[in-house]
Order: structure tokens, then C-alpha cells, then sequence
């Protein structure tokens, strides 16, 4: 299985790649992209079809140049040695594989230190390096070394996996004039919804996460990506979007900051994010667990309809020291970006049992000693005195603290401009209330409450 | 061995037989009519004088999310800590929370029963009259569970039990030391005209999170 195998020398891996496949695609059928800047595909076809494996490489090479890329091209048994070849710009025999590694540096294999290693052991070529026992190899350098092992020795020629092009499934309205009333995005929206829903079934295909994009006239642009479990309908497209548009235009969308567009929505795209076969509804692998969470869907789809798509939330783990930052509000059927850190150690961060409540607004308190005067947190991180009474703000009476443990301190970001330094305190009341406080810049806040 | 009479497995020990209704963590049983939480119920939860309203309503739903039930929970304590949900023993992933229902609550009460096993509401005035009678009728027809909380015990009308906590102690917080630990609440409840109440134990030692214990650096061995 002889490959053709072309490379972009300086390929910046940030470039699209997608042209040049598509223009090799065009002289030689079968293009797999390896990575940006080199790919390879099958030579026999291309071979047969322009007459011999020069000519195809020839042709390949003319397409890649006429985009105004420098290019080289190589054929041989093996991916390897064919990238090798491509570098050289030479055709390798067939069978010649093993040969004409043989004679190639050892640098070839790239793996700096490892090359090192077997320099100074006195190898120099892949030919050297192939002939010494695979055990050994793997024995003495481990895993990846005996897969560059295997390399060197010529083996194993992978068939190329030809390219599938990705079916451009992104689909665009333009709004002229630009689009500030709900009603008039919600039809945008249909229309649009409507047009994605052809595209897909018209392949067989289904989308379960999706990217609403809307640009506004000065500029603006508002992305949020959607997900369902089950599948995506032309409705609950619609219906997202609508959602979107809705809550972007009121100004009331709150995770999105909340900010208003300063002019009108000239356009909406929709990007299938996670395309799949579309196989028909699909139960849930317990049955009725896939029925509960079908209805449950419906019932939040529709709370969604009536008070708006950010209404509905889930309440996720989330890394942090603070008990506020250590729960992320995530709303509904959107998918979460960022990855829970929780698990990670966050030295600082208090053992459960966790507060079960944390305050709306900061609320600020007043802790006195038994003489009456305010207990305080040296550099050091000691107590002034010992607590003996407890007053938030908005309460009528102050209350006796009856046990107390802490300060317990807290250093974030000391590295940094926005570097925070609390100390905290759990206290037990007269009243049996338990809650967690915090003294941060001289003043004592409530931080959450065990209730 | 389970095949035998009377022989139950020990992981089933805790859990009560489902009889039309979803199961309620230990120690609550006691407190409800059916010893289950039945669906198309009402079953209060009332805010008293002592502090531990949250986990108790948190208590009451762990058991049913156990089971697999999927559980709302409408304004109020709305924005429960992740953290705090998860020690209580209920799944975060089928707990939807609606913060901020605003004065359409009692519609999005209404939309969750239709698709919720449980459903919390935040009635801080109370929940009775018109609106009382349909929530509650909606829950019986759906099969869901409509648990009202937030009001003093009096104001939740037309509910079949009315949990509240009337006393509690927490253990391990001294002066100056030690930090919140353990944890006991007493419940009261009315059964069939007759109150009953009962201490239910909270992060106890099996909630603890292990801590890793002080090694001696010279005891320190190379895996």
C-alpha cells in the first residue's frame, strides 16, 4: 500500500489547512490530512489515473503551487518513510522502504532526547537503530521509543484513512434592516431554524449542540452554544434562537454581562456544533429513566418559555476557596465550557459539612469581645479576643456567640494585582445559628450560613 | 440468598419498600403518613424558630433524587451551594433550580409538576386558598410529590404532613477550636392528627470527608 505523501515546509499550525487538502483532493482522490502541513493519500489510483506515481506527484505538486504554497512531495511503502521521502523529494522503490531509512539520521525519528541518548551510545542512522532487538528497545527506553523503533524499521505501512469533507452545514441570515424588535428576530429566527433542519435531514444527519452566533450593526457579536441530550427539532432550534435574540435585545440576559447592543442585529448564523446520524427517537438506556428525563426536559423547556432561557439553572461544582465561588450556576441546556475543578486541592477551602445557604447581597456584621469592644485579625492571623457578640446588619439584637474556631486564613493571587488576604471564622449563636464569617480589609461580612 | 424469605441484602436496609411513592431517606419515615413519600401528595415543609429548614428540605429530597427522581425547586433558597446539595445525598444533575420565578411561581410551580417528581416551592407567605387547591390538584393528577416550604407551620394549608424543625445541636465547634462537625435536628410532624417528632443525624461520620492522616517524614517510604 504505497502512499503519496506531500508537505508544506513552514506550515504554521494556526493556517487553514483545508484549501490545499482540497485542492490535492481535486489530482488525487483519498486525501488524508495528518496534520496541518502534511498530508498523504493512496498512490495506486492517483498512479494509474496520470501515469506513474512521478506524474501524480508532479500534478499534486503544480495544485499545491498554484495556491502559492512551497511544497514536497514523496512516495514510498510507509507513512514515515514517505514523509521522510517528501523532505528528500524523492520516489522510494517499492520494498526499498527499510533501505532508504536505513541511510536517514537518527534525528529523522525527532524525540530530541532519546536521539541524544543513542548518539552518544554510537547510533547514528535509523538503519542502526532498526537493527537492534525490538525487546531490547522497549525494554531500556520504554513505549515510545519502541514505537519509533518500529518506525525506523520500515514498519508498519497504515493504509492512508481518506479525507471525509466536512459538510458545510453553517447556515446565515442577514438582516436588512437590521433586526431590534422580538418579534421580528423570533421570525428570523423560524426561517433560519427552518433552513438548518433541511440541510441536516437532507443528509441523514442531527444536531445535538449548537452554536447561535448574532452580529450586531456597530460590531457586536453574542455567541452562546446550545445543547440537547436528545436531538435537536426544527422547533427547538427555533425556539433557542428566539430565546437568544429575545433576551439579548430586553437586555436582560445574564450570562451574557448583561449588556444591551448598541444597534440593531444585522445577522444570525447557526453552526451544528455536534452532528450525528440521526437514527430516529432514541429511548433512554434504563427506559424509564430516558421517559423521566424527557418529561422532566418538557417541563423546563416550558418554565423556559414562560420567565426566559436564563430562569432555569443547575447547580454545579466549581473549584474556589470562598464558599460562593465554590457553586457555578450553569442555566439550562446550555453546555458548560468550563472544566469542574472542584476535585483539585484548593488549600484554604473548608471541609463539609458545606453552608447550605449563602447570602444575596454581602451583609455585613459587627463582632465584639466580652468587654464590648471589636474583635479584629492580626498580620499574624490571631484573634484580638475572643468572640462573645454576634450582630449582622438589618438585625434588632445582637446575639452571644457560644463557640468559635478560627481565624482560618485565606491568600489568593498574592502574585497578582487583584491578590485577596481573608481570614475566616465559623461561629455558633445563642440562637443556634451556625455561619461561616469573613474579616477581609479590617471589615467582618457574613460569607454563608449552615441553615 | 436474596431469593429467601425475609432476607434482604444489606445495602438494602435503608430503604423502604416502594409502595406507590418514592422512598424516603432513614429516619423520616416516621414522619410521613405512608412511611413513603406518595405521589400525588402535599407534604409541607415549615420555617420555625430554630435554623435548619435548608437541610431538611435537602434531607427530604435526597432520598427520592436517590431513587433515580428528577427535583425542582422554585424561588427561595433557590440558589442552594453545589457543594451542600451533593453532601445531602442529592444528584445535582436532576435538580433543576428556578431562583428567580418572580410572580409567575405559581405557573412555573404549576409547568414542573407536569414533568417533576418532586417539586419544592418557596411560599414564604403560605400556600392556601385557589392557588393552594390547584397546585395541589395538579400534583395529584401528575403523580408528583408539591413540597411548599418557607412559611410558619400554620400557613401551609391543605398539606398532608407538615414537617418543621423544632430543635437541633451541632457537635465538634469549641472555643477556639475544633469546627463544625456533626449534626442533629429534631423534626416534628403531625400523623393522622397525632405529632410525632424524631432526631435525624446530619453529616455524620459516614458524610466526613477523609482526611488524610500526619505521617512522620522519616516513616515516609517510596512507593
Amino acid at each position: 500500500m504505497r502512499s503519496l505523501v506531500l508537505w508544506c515546509p513552514g506550515w504554521l499550525v494556526g493556517d487553514n489547512f483545508e484549501p490545499v487538502a482540497a485542492a490535492v483532493d481535486e489530482v488525487c482522490a483519498g486525501v488524508e490530512v495528518l496534520r496541518p502541513g502534511l498530508l498523504a493519500c493512496p498512490a495506486r489510483g492517483a498512479a494509474r489515473f496520470h501515469g506513474g506515481e512521478e506524474a501524480a506527484a508532479e500534478r499534486m505538486a503544480e495544485a499545491v503551487e498554484a495556491l502559492g504554497h512551497e511544497c514536497r512531495v514523496g512516495v514510498a511503502g510507509g507513512l514515515f518513510a514517505g514523509w521522510l521521502a517528501a523532505r528528500a523529494g524523492v520516489v522510494v522503490p517499492p520494498g526499498g522502504d527499510a533501505d532508504f531509512l536505513a541511510g536517514t539520521d537518527i534525528a529523522a525519528i525527532g524525540r530530541p532526547g532519546l536521539v541524544g541518548t543513542l548518539r552518544r551510545l554510537g547510533i547514528y542512522t535509523l538503519g542502526d537503530f532498526a537493527a537492534l532487538p525490538a525487546a531490547d528497545v522497549l525494554d531500556r527506553f520504554g513505549f515510545d521509543a519502541a514505537h519509533a523503533h518500529r518506525l525506523a524499521a520500515g514498519e508498519p505501512p497504515r493504509p492512508t484513512v481518506p479525507r471525509e469533507t466536512p459538510p458545510d452545514l453553517t447556515v446565515t441570515a442577514d438582516c436588512d434592516p437590521p433586526v431590534d424588535r422580538v418579534d421580528a428576530a423570533a421570525f428570523t429566527g423560524r426561517a433560519l431554524a427552518e433552513r438548518l433542519q433541511r440541510a441536516l435531514s437532507a443528509r441523514g444527519l442531527a444536531c445535538t449542540r449548537l452554536i447561535v452566533q448574532a452580529v450586531t450593526g456597530a460590531g457586536e457579536t453574542l455567541t452562546r452554544t446550545w445543547r440537547h441530550d436528545g436531538v435537536l427539532t426544527g422547533q427547538a432550534i427555533a425556539e433557542r434562537i428566539r430565546w437568544q435574540l429575545d433576551g439579548w435585545l430586553t437586555g436582560g440576559s445574564v450570562g451574557d454581562g448583561g449588556a444591551r447592543p448598541t444597534a440593531g442585529i444585522t445577522a444570525v448564523t447557526l453552526v451544528p456544533d455536534d452532528v450525528i446520524p440521526y437514527s430516529g427517537t432514541q429511548g433512554g438506556l434504563w427506559g424509564e429513566a430516558g421517559e423521566g428525563r424527557d418529561r422532566a426536559h418538557r417541563a423546563l423547556t416550558r418554565v423556559q418559555g414562560l420567565l426566559g432561557p436564563d430562569a432555569v439553572v443547575t447547580a454545579r461544582p466549581a473549584g474556589g476557596r470562598g464558599e460562593a465561588e465554590r457553586t457555578r450556576r450553569v442555566t439550562w441546556d446550555t453546555a458548560d465550557a468550563l472544566p469542574d475543578t472542584s476535585a483539585e486541592p484548593w488549600p484554604g477551602g473548608l471541609p463539609a459539612p458545606s453552608p447550605t445557604v449563602l447570602p444575596h447581597e454581602p451583609v455585613s456584621l459587627r463582632l465584639l469581645d466580652a468587654r464590648g469592644e471589636p474583635v479584629a485579625v492580626t498580620g499574624r492571623c490571631l484573634l484580638t479576643a475572643a468572640p462573645a457578640s454576634f450582630r449582622a446588619m438589618g438585625e434588632p439584637r445582637a446575639v452571644a456567640v457560644t463557640s468559635w474556631a478560627g481565624p482560618w486564613p485565606v491568600a489568593e493571587r498574592w502574585w497578582r494585582a487583584d491578590a485577596r488576604r481573608y481570614a475566616r471564622l465559623q461561629l455558633g449563636l445563642a440562637d443556634g445559628r451556625a455561619l461561616l464569617v469573613r474579616i477581609e480589609g479590617g471589615r467582618w461580612w457574613v460569607e454563608a450560613g449552615y441553615d | 440468598m436474596p431469593e429467601l424469605p425475609g432476607v434482604r441484602r444489606a445495602s438494602d436496609l435503608g430503604t423502604v419498600p416502594q409502595e406507590d411513592g418514592l422512598p424516603v431517606r432513614e429516619g423520616l419515615t416516621s414522619l410521613l403518613p405512608w412511611r413513603v413519600l406518595r405521589r400525588g401528595s402535599v407534604v409541607g415543609v415549615a420555617a420555625g424558630e430554630v435554623p435548619g429548614m435548608t437541610s431538611l428540605l435537602l434531607a427530604l429530597l435526597s432520598g427520592p433524587s436517590g431513587a433515580g427522581a428528577w427535583c425542582g425547586v422554585v424561588g427561595g433558597t433557590g440558589d442552594l451551594p453545589a457543594r451542600a446539595v451533593a453532601e445531602a445525598g442529592v444528584a445535582g444533575e436532576r435538580l433543576a433550580l428556578v431562583p428567580e420565578p418572580g410572580a409567575k411561581w405559581a405557573e412555573v410551580a404549576s409547568a414542573l409538576l407536569d414533568g417533576f417528581d418532586v417539586v419544592a416551592v418557596h411560599v414564604p407567605q403560605g400556600l392556601g386558598g385557589v392557588t393552594g387547591r390547584r397546585l395541589a390538584a395538579r400534583a395529584r393528577k401528575r403523580g408528583a410529590i408539591l413540597v411548599p416550604y418557607g412559611a410558619a407551620p400554620g400557613r401551609i394549608e391543605g398539606a398532608d404532613a407538615v414537617l418543621s424543625v423544632v430543635g437541633g445541636r451541632w457537635s465538634g465547634l469549641g472555643q477556639g477550636r475544633g469546627r463544625l462537625r456533626e449534626r442533629e435536628i429534631v423534626v416534628s410532624s403531625r400523623v393522622r392528627g397525632r405529632p410525632v417528632r424524631t432526631t435525624l443525624r446530619l453529616h455524620g461520620p459516614e458524610h466526613a470527608e477523609p482526611v488524610a492522616d500526619v505521617v512522620p517524614l522519616s516513616s515516609r517510604r517510596r512507593p
